[in-house]
């Protein structure tokens, strides 16, 4: 692990990405202290000052209410953070197990899972969260269900191929010799030669599921105001375009930086950890 | 005479394919007794390594394969047996060694925790300071210098010639009756090959072992087994003490066989037919070595 971070920072490229990763993450934790004005995350309204361009009072300038825009970008990195880390922790591990049970155990169980999966891969992705959030209330914990169900069957693929490798390895015989069950033979023996390649995965995705939930909320499907949402933030400037141009710009550079950074980490793991997709 | 501890009666097994049944063993019988060592030779596909897997009892589960005949295990018949006393016996009663003993550790945990596992199938309620010392002592009779270090080792840590001498630790830790090996060490190089091989063989004989020993090398066999079997497309086709059989091979295809060793001397690779009539003949015994006399 430490190896592992050390490689990271040698890197150029991959030492921008922890920089920028631990910028957005640092700054969404410690919200509460670095921003400006930290009660404007909500529901606040001050005319006085609306609609102001970037000024070092207000750094992004203010929104048509009069909001800091700085403060509500970085309680909108919450949010995504959040979002995304929920969004993973369900769907990697359901995604996991339906790969490697229909991995391993082949036949009907792999033809049904693995068909199942390819329905929920044929969909285009953001068709697919648009329609579970046209079923439900648009919510923030709804929007996390939407992603989530568009997610794991990523993971299903990816497990399932190397499974299908690995089951052949000796050591998955050498466990069935000596009586191993077959959960014991899944979880304990064939995942964590899978782990590198999931870790490689999430780390790529923790960007994309940001990119997903933000064009979610740009089409008004996702958190909804006073709520900041850097989505939602760009969809509502973009009608103030060329004028209030900050208004579309600081939320947009927002998302580039955290899934930027979050690309540069996952390529840089992926050639440290040796995984290719 | 006691009853052997493994007897296989008129084994047959089929894989069913689309284009019906593919029969891999045509009827085999063979037994072998407490400590005794006994080699099935043949060449790739001749259906050495599937009898070991149905020993084990690994293809009966398989849906695709029709087997029939007898596998008599301690008595137990292996073929009828439930699935869960079958799995129940892997580990503790059997064991197996592999050709590549890399790979048959698994990469992502040291040797220590794998022993574990091993150890636990007997005693599932084994603690950690006491595995270890059981394991140091198994990894020492298998001359290891310094298994401490070996046993926090990973698999790939260590040399080919090493993680054969764990893998002979771990397959024989629980003092199981019945040992396979199929073609142990033959990704190994020779002088290495040479030393587990002995080493297994005198760890067999202080724990009284039977060994079924799968292989292609004839020099091999003729240095370990005390019987052997050759096997010919699903079909035994000579048995025999090991001197007589190869002092005075019998059947066609042995003849051929034995004929095949390339020398060390030189004189080019061997001209052997593909195929010929004569080695489909039937089953030849040396003198008082039919199942039927030796069984008797």
């Amino acid at each position: 692990m430490k190896k592992i971070f050390v490689t990271l920072t040698r890197n150029p490229l991959s030492l921008t990405g922890l920089i920028l990763v631990g910028l957005v993450v640092f700054a969404a934790i410690f919200a509460d202290f670095i921003t400006p004005f930290p009660d404007h995350r909500g529901a606040v309204v001050d005319f006085l000052n609306f609609n102001q361009p970037p000024s070092w009072t207000h750094l992004f300038g203010t929104d048509l209410v009069g909001r800091d825009l700085f403060t509500r970008v970085i309680y909108a990195y919450r949010i995504s953070l959040i979002l995304g880390i929920v969004v993973l922790v369900i769907a990697v591990p359901i995604g996991v197990s339906i790969g490697l049970l229909a991995g391993y155990l082949g036949g009907k169980t792999e033809f049904v899972l693995m068909r199942m999966t390819d329905v929920f891969l044929s969909i285009p992705p953001l068709v697919l969260a648009m329609s579970v959030m046209g079923l439900l209330e648009p919510t923030l914990a709804n929007g996390m269900i939407a992603v989530t169900v568009m997610w794991w069957p990523w993971y299903t693929r990816l497990v399932f191929n190397i499974t299908r490798a690995e089951k052949e390895e000796g050591y998955v015989l050498a466990a069935e010799v000596i009586g191993a069950s077959k959960l014991h033979i899944m979880f304990r023996e064939i995942l964590p030669n899978c782990v590198p390649s999931i870790l490689t995965k999430m780390t790529l995705d923790f960007g994309f599921v940001i990119l997903i939930a933000s064009s979610l909320s740009f089409l008004g499907l996702g958190v909804q105001p006073p709520t900041p949402d850097l989505g939602s933030m760009v969809a509502e400037g973009a009608r103030y375009l060329p004028d209030s141009w900050w208004l579309t710009v600081f939320p947009g550079l927002a998302i580039l930086i955290a899934v930027f950074g979050f690309n540069l980490i996952g390529d840089a793991l992926r050639e440290i950890l040796g995984v290719d997709q | 005479m006691s009853e052997p501890i493994l007897k296989i009666e008129d084994l047959k097994l089929g894989f069913k394919s689309w284009s019906g049944m593919n029969d891999v063993l045509h009827g085999i019988s063979l037994h072998i007794r407490q400590g005794e060592r006994v080699a099935l030779v043949g060449e790739s596909g001749s259906g050495k390594s599937v009898t070991a897997r149905l020993v084990l009892g690994m293809l009966q589960e398989l849906k695709n394969t029709h087997v029939s005949g007898r596998i008599l295990f301690e008595g137990q018949d292996i073929n009828t047996m439930p699935a869960r006393t079958c799995h129940a016996m892997r580990g503790t009663k059997m064991s197996m060694i592999f050709q590549d003993p890399t790979s048959s550790l698994n990469p992502t945990y040291p040797i220590s925790v794998q022993f574990t596992e091993v150890l636990r199938r007997k005693d599932p309620e084994i603690t950690r300071q006491r595995a270890r010392e059981i394991a140091i002592a198994a990894l020492t009779d298998v001359h290891i210098n310094n298994p401490e270090r070996v046993y926090d080792s990973y698999a790939f840590q260590l040399s080919g010639g090493m993680n054969q001498r764990v893998m002979i630790a771990m397959a024989l830790v629980n003092n199981p009756t019945l040992l396979l090996a199929d073609e142990p060490g033959t990704a190994l190089d020779v002088t290495v090959q040479a030393q587990t091989l002995n080493l297994m063989s005198n760890l067999v004989e202080k724990h009284n072992t039977a060994v079924l020993f799968i292989s292609h090398n004839l020099g091999v066999v003729r240095e370990f087994a005390d019987r052997v079997y050759v096997i010919y497309k699903g079909n035994l086709v000579e048995q025999g003490p090991t001197e007589a059989l190869f002092e005075d091979p019998r059947h066609p295809y042995t003849q051929a066989l034995l004929s095949a060793v390339p020398r060390i001397t030189g004189g080019g690779i061997p001209d052997i037919a593909e195929t010929s009539e004569s080695f489909g003949l039937p089953l030849v015994a040396h003198a008082g070595f039919s199942e039927k006399e030796l069984l008797s």
